[in-house]
């Protein structure tokens, strides 16, 4: 069953202005990690506050676990919120409270008696590892220390889903890393869906398992992780793969190749290997084969949702029909071979 | 080298208690109208937690109307509704109600800024939480403005100091009357000299303690 399903969501803030969503539809299932990226601006802010209705869409279906919250009444949309955590970029904590008073705030907004707040305090703060901080005020915090305590304040009431807003945007890339380790953990352990919007393709490649992009207030690509980081579809989805892949030759590079032989061509592509057969010695194959010469530009493995990915720019010499018939054997094997403009 | 008389010893001790009941009881009912006042202000503003322009717009206007209203006209235009009040139009406690009614106002628009500094993303999350409005104002916005409240309560005091100086025009008596009266019209310069140093430790005193309670009530 899918944990949130939006349905043909629009939202214009001004009668003018354009429209921040744009009959947006996506599911997100029950535990996975679903991330929406997209440039500010894109629309993803307000679709991630669609869901637990901090913003009102001008049309169409919000459903979380299974309930209309839209058709909620006041009352019940507050208790509905209480199942939803949301974590955010700027961390949102109360400066006048401590560590532990920050966290124990939803449920003092829920009405749990003083002792029941106390243990639920006592359990969270070991699961972020702030144990040694419950007293401090935020402002003494660093902001992975500052995170962590939105996390635990977010997970206080035994939420279900969790929303995070940019939680790492304001974070340096160590302190990123391990926030996302945190939740990955925290997702398995708590068996959570969560739900993540970014502008970083990084986010989405070490903590999604699918992801949706969007663009103008609209999904313009949607899909498994590996899929879309291995083949994506649309201009802006590949301008954010490259982002992470970084698959571009320096132009000082291209400029000291050697120029192609009396008769015969050089070409310079990308090759991306996925699936079954990234561990093929292709490059030597082809050369054996098809009577070219390949020389590696450069190249690197990755792992993305936990599959083998690599990527290398090859300067392939060679006649020109059997350069093309080399290309398409390894489109036979399932590579995804694309020029490099050089 | 004593140059004041036992009796006008008694006379400036007599003064420093009018002005400090003065000052202390209008800024009492001005934090007690002016805070509910500043949240109503605050809440029913374009983009607050209840936006309303029909309690919003009027309200303001009132809040305006009686901060720019020179505080020795207010004082006489509203005989009428001090004497309502205190049952007389003069003395000391009749002029705690002029002095309360533009400290209130004052305060409104002091408090509404300390109100609007509050992080809109702590509401936010508290929002997201679950919170109802009334827990938003009573757990999120009034601690959260707490530091704040207080330095808009130091500055309303220090000016009341100032205002009171002029409730001698209605017999409230306090410092700046008898500064007036001894110092200025019966050119006795000491007694003035008395009475400003005796202004400036009396203003020194409360925003030394107001800086005091905002330092240690903030944690940032």
């Amino acid at each position: 069953m899918a944990a949130i399903r939006l349905q043909g969501l629009r939202k214009r803030f001004a009668p003018d202005a354009l429209p921040a969503l744009d009959d947006v539809s996506l599911s997100v299932e029950a535990g996975e990690v679903f991330g929406i990226v997209g440039r500010s601006g894109a629309g993803k802010s307000t679709l991630i506050r669609c869901v637990n209705l901090l913003e009102r869409p001008d049309a169409g279906t919000v459903q979380v676990l299974g309930q209309d919250v839209l058709a909620l009444d006041d009352a019940a949309l507050r208790q509905a919120r209480r199942g939803m955590g949301m974590v955010f970029q700027h961390f949102n904590l109360h400066a006048r409270r401590t560590v532990a008073e920050n966290v124990a705030f939803p449920l003092e907004i829920a009405g749990v008696p003083r002792a029941g707040r106390a243990a639920r305090v006592a359990e969270l703060l070991p699961l972020v590892g702030l144990e040694a901080k419950r007293d401090a005020y935020p402002a003494q915090l660093s902001g992975g220390q500052k995170q962590r305590v939105g996390i635990a304040r977010a997970l206080a009431s035994k939420p279900r889903i969790l929303l995070c807003d940019e939680a790492t945007s304001a974070l340096d890339p160590e302190t990123t890393a391990e926030i996302l380790a945190l939740i990955r953990d925290l997702r398995a352990r708590l068996d959570l869906t969560v739900l993540l919007i970014t502008h970083e393709m990084g986010v989405v490649k070490s903590v999604c398992d699918r992801v949706a992009v969007m663009e103008a207030g609209r999904v313009i690509e949607e899909g498994r992780v590996f899929d879309v980081f291995t083949r994506p579809a649309q201009p802006t989805t590949r301008r954010f793969v490259a982002e992470v892949i970084g698959h571009s030759v320096p132009e000082g590079t291209v400029a000291r190749l050697p120029a192609a032989r009396d008769g015969e061509a050089r070409r310079l592509v990308q090759v991306l290997f996925a699936g079954p057969n990234s561990t093929r010695a292709v490059v030597s194959e082809a050369s054996r084969d098809f009577g070219v010469d390949m020389n590696i530009v450069s190249g690197r493995v990755d792992e993305i949702a936990g599959e083998p990915f690599g990527v290398m720019a090859l300067a392939a010499y060679g006649a020109p029909d059997r350069l093309e018939a080399s290309f398409a054997w390894m489109r036979s094997l399932g590579l995804t071979v694309t020029e490099i403009e050089g | 080298m004593n140059v004041l008389t036992p009796a006008m010893q008694d006379l400036l001790l007599e003064s420093f208690w009018e002005t400090v009941i003065m000052v202390g009881a209008s800024a009492g009912i001005a934090v007690a109208f002016g805070l509910p006042l500043a949240l109503l202000l605050h809440v029913t503003a374009p983009g607050g937690l209840s936006p309303n322009g029909w309690i919003n717009r009027p309200l303001g206007l009132i809040v305006n109307a009686a901060r720019s209203t020179p505080f020795i006209i207010l004082m006489v235009a509203i005989v009428p509704f001090t004497r309502l009040v205190a049952g007389t139009s003069i003395g000391t406690g009749a002029a705690i109600v002029p002095l309360a009614l533009a400290a209130t106002a004052f305060l409104a628009r002091l408090f509404e800024n300390a109100l609007r500094e509050v992080d809109r993303g702590v509401i936010e999350a508290a929002r997201a939480m679950g919170a109802s409005r009334l827990q938003i104002v009573a757990k999120v916005l009034v601690p959260e403005a707490l530091p704040g409240l207080i330095a808009a309560v130091t500055v309303a005091l220090v000016s009341l100091v100032g205002f009171s100086a002029m409730a001698g025009a209605v017999g409230g008596g306090g410092l700046g009357d008898l500064g007036i009266r001894f110092g200025y019209q019966r050119f006795m310069p000491e007694v003035m000299a008395t009475v400003v140093i005796l202004l400036i430790l009396f203003v020194q005193g409360l925003q030394s303690l107001g800086d005091w309670l905002v330092r240690r009530l903030s944690r940032k």
